[in-house]
């Protein structure tokens, strides 16, 4: 087990720049979840951890060591992919034990390992078959066996459940963050997945056209996001934005949208009346309130445990997700109010959180 | 409704009816022209060959049946026997240097070259020079008088005379290997490249990580991987290699002093040259069981490869 030092990393590929100077502190044992949208340089900088990948400027370091120039094969890692990538012509067993032959080891120690990772992934019965007879997650699951059974300083996944349908795949992270309370070693884990990085992550870290955007716990970057991408990447249905400007009434601070609406809220930064800026509401966060701001209704999705609203202010659309079953006709009139100290602000230029 | 009318209802459609519409008389008829085309261009001169070679017929005049005469003849044959070894000796030396030289190319060709493409075209044009036409360039290349490897040689004053390639037996029948392996690698290559790129590069990456060399990635993911398209390669290589007529009969007709025939160039003159057909069917005959052995061979090879066909969760 080891920590994992990302100091100030660049990728470029010719003239294209595609990480700029990313600095990411893994501490040993930490389960940290890379996330972001496709093409934000979350893969490439798993890849570069694992030496798939070139370091163009910067430093990694892994237990301390510097690994730029280190091989894939000396940096003590594992890495499991997304297409699982397991040997066709090699049986789970072959496939599993591969990175121990390699290194020579003996026929007995081979076998010792390769079944204490069939134990604990419920792969005994699977041994004999070959990768082709396998189910979606039983590949998975070989994939993380082969990783198991190296025993490395780090795990690295690269979108590792993306190929499982969805019921599988929520079976899945449990399994892994199950696996790693276990094992406890340290995990890089990518995905564009935000409930994926929210369930499993110890450490989140949000990237966006190759910067970091924030580092963070999951609770951390739900409740108190550096900007609007954080804010409206993690968390689903994803948050509300309104355009509009502060202002107060009754010598309390308040919100009007450009499209109307007043919405109390706790905090403004000082003297800050008639700045424009852009408010933050989660759709949970919004509840009917007789006394509230008047939303029309769009289109109402009932799920059971609760009820998602579409609703619109002006020209704008909002999404409220009720705990309590209100069943509103589209085109019907509701209102609406969310706790003043659960809304954010942020700075219609920049995107960034501005501070209370 | 008339009488007649409730009879058909009860009786169903007609037999012709009925036939009309069954799905196998239907794939019976889709199949009539391809199994017609095999039979007459086929099955029909396949048999008829194997019929002519128990015959001693001659051109212009149908044989009679004479058992295996004509193997019992050709049993005490040296130039039969030459033929039957050349033959062995070509197809194994062109195939095994075929097979390195393809693979050592498909790799190269696999990895990421500037101008791919090109190269890659470039490659394919001896395949796609018609065989007279390379068998030409190289009888000029081997000539006795006006071989540009002699010149060359001697330009460099490592050789003092003309070397006689194609005069000399054993010179001859290395220099046709040579130009059947110059024309042979590009079909190798370009179909190993074609199965190199259906392996998934991150099988090389989890290979690399679990602290494979380049060497070990080959051995182990590269070879593994492409030995079904190795053997259906190898297996027509060796097919077209043994049953070689055209470079053989444009640069040495089988010459000098039947050093070099084939089998297929020896049956051709005793057949057509010679004019005995039955003789030559013979000859063209007894290819048939090499060539079936290499089938088999190969045949044995893809089955015991349990795990491309997979599928069942048995």
């Amino acid at each position: 087990m080891a920590s994992v030092d990302i100091r100030d990393v660049r990728k470029a590929y010719g003239a294209t720049a595609v990480i700029h100077g990313v600095n990411v502190d893994i501490k040993d044992g930490e389960f940290v979840v890379l996330v972001g949208p496709s093409g934000c340089g979350k893969s490439t900088l798993l890849r570069m951890i694992a030496g798939l990948e070139n370091i163009t400027g910067g430093q990694i370091s892994i237990g301390g060591r510097v690994v730029n120039d280190v091989p894939p094969k000396e940096r003590d890692i594992a890495m499991v992919f997304q297409n699982y990538a397991l040997y066709p012509h090699m049986t789970v067993y072959d496939n599993m034990g591969f990175s121990l032959k390699l290194r020579k080891a003996d026929k007995a120690e081979i076998e010792k390992r390769v079944s204490q990772a069939a134990d604990i992934l419920g792969l005994k019965p699977l041994l004999e078959r070959y990768p082709r007879q396998l189910s979606g997650g039983q590949r998975q699951r070989v994939a993380m066996g082969r990783a198991i059974v190296r025993n490395p300083q780090v795990f690295l996944f690269d979108e590792p459940l993306s190929n499982l349908d969805a019921k599988l795949r929520v079976a899945m992270r449990t399994e892994i963050k199950e696996l790693h309370q276990r094992l406890k070693t340290t995990t890089v884990y990518v995905t564009h997945d935000q409930i994926e990085a929210m369930t499993m992550a110890d450490k989140i870290v949000v990237m966006h056209d190759g910067i970091v955007e924030q580092i963070g716990a999951p609770l951390d970057l739900y409740d108190r996001p550096d900007n609007m991408f954080v804010a409206g990447f993690i968390g689903s249905p994803a948050m509300n934005f309104l355009r509009g400007k502060l202002g107060s009434e009754n010598g309390r601070s308040v919100f009007k949208s450009d499209s109307g609406l007043s919405l109390p809220i706790a905090r403004a930064p000082a003297a800050s009346d008639g700045k424009p800026v852009v408010l933050g509401v989660r759709p949970e966060h919004l509840a009917t309130n007789g006394d509230g701001a008047a939303v029309n209704v769009v289109v109402v999705e009932p799920m059971g445990s609760e009820t998602q609203v579409v609703a619109k202010t002006g020209d704008q659309e909002m999404i409220c997700l009720f705990r309590d079953r209100v069943m509103p006709s589209p085109g019907e009139t509701i209102r609406i109010a969310c706790d003043p100290n659960l809304v954010h602000l942020f700075d219609p230029d920049s995107g960034k959180t501005l501070a209370a | 409704m008339t009488d007649a009318a409730i009879a058909t209802t009860a009786t169903g459609r007609s037999t012709w009816e009925r036939l009309r519409s069954h799905r196998d008389w239907m794939g019976f008829w889709f199949m009539l022209p391809a199994a017609g085309i095999l039979i007459l261009f086929l099955a029909y001169p396949l048999g008829l060959g194997v019929w002519l070679s128990f015959t001693d017929a001659k051109i212009g005049r149908s044989g009679s049946f004479i058992g295996l005469e004509n193997y019992d003849w050709l049993s005490d044959d040296k130039i039969f026997w030459g033929s039957v070894f050349f033959t062995l000796f070509y197809t194994i030396f062109a195939s095994i240097v075929k097979f390195a030289l393809g693979l050592y190319l498909a790799l190269l060709l696999n990895k990421n070259l500037p101008m791919k493409a090109l190269l890659r075209s470039i490659v394919l044009i001896p395949y796609i020079v018609p065989t007279v036409l390379s068998a030409i360039a190289f009888w000029w290349i081997y000539d006795s008088s006006f071989s540009i490897i002699s010149w060359s040689l001697i330009k460099l004053g490592l050789i003092d005379n003309y070397i006689n390639f194609l005069g000399d037996p054993w010179n001859a029948r290395w220099c046709l290997v040579v130009a059947n392996i110059w024309r042979g690698v590009p079909f190798v290559a370009i179909t190993l490249l074609a199965g190199l790129q259906t392996v998934s590069p991150s099988l090389y990456e989890a290979a690399t990580i679990d602290g494979a060399s380049r060497w070990q990635n080959f051995r182990f993911v590269t070879y593994p991987l492409l030995t079904p398209i190795i053997a259906v390669v190898m297996t027509f290589s060796v097919l077209f290699t043994f049953t070689d007529f055209q470079l053989i009969w444009a640069m040495t007709r089988g010459g000098p002093v039947n050093a070099t025939h084939l089998m297929a160039t020896l049956s051709y003159q005793r057949a057509i040259l010679g004019g005995n057909l039955g003789e030559g069917a013979a000859i063209a005959t007894a290819m048939i069981p090499f060539l079936l052995a290499a089938i088999m061979f190969s045949w044995f090879g893809l089955q015991k490869r349990k795990w491309q066909q997979g599928g069942d969760n048995d």
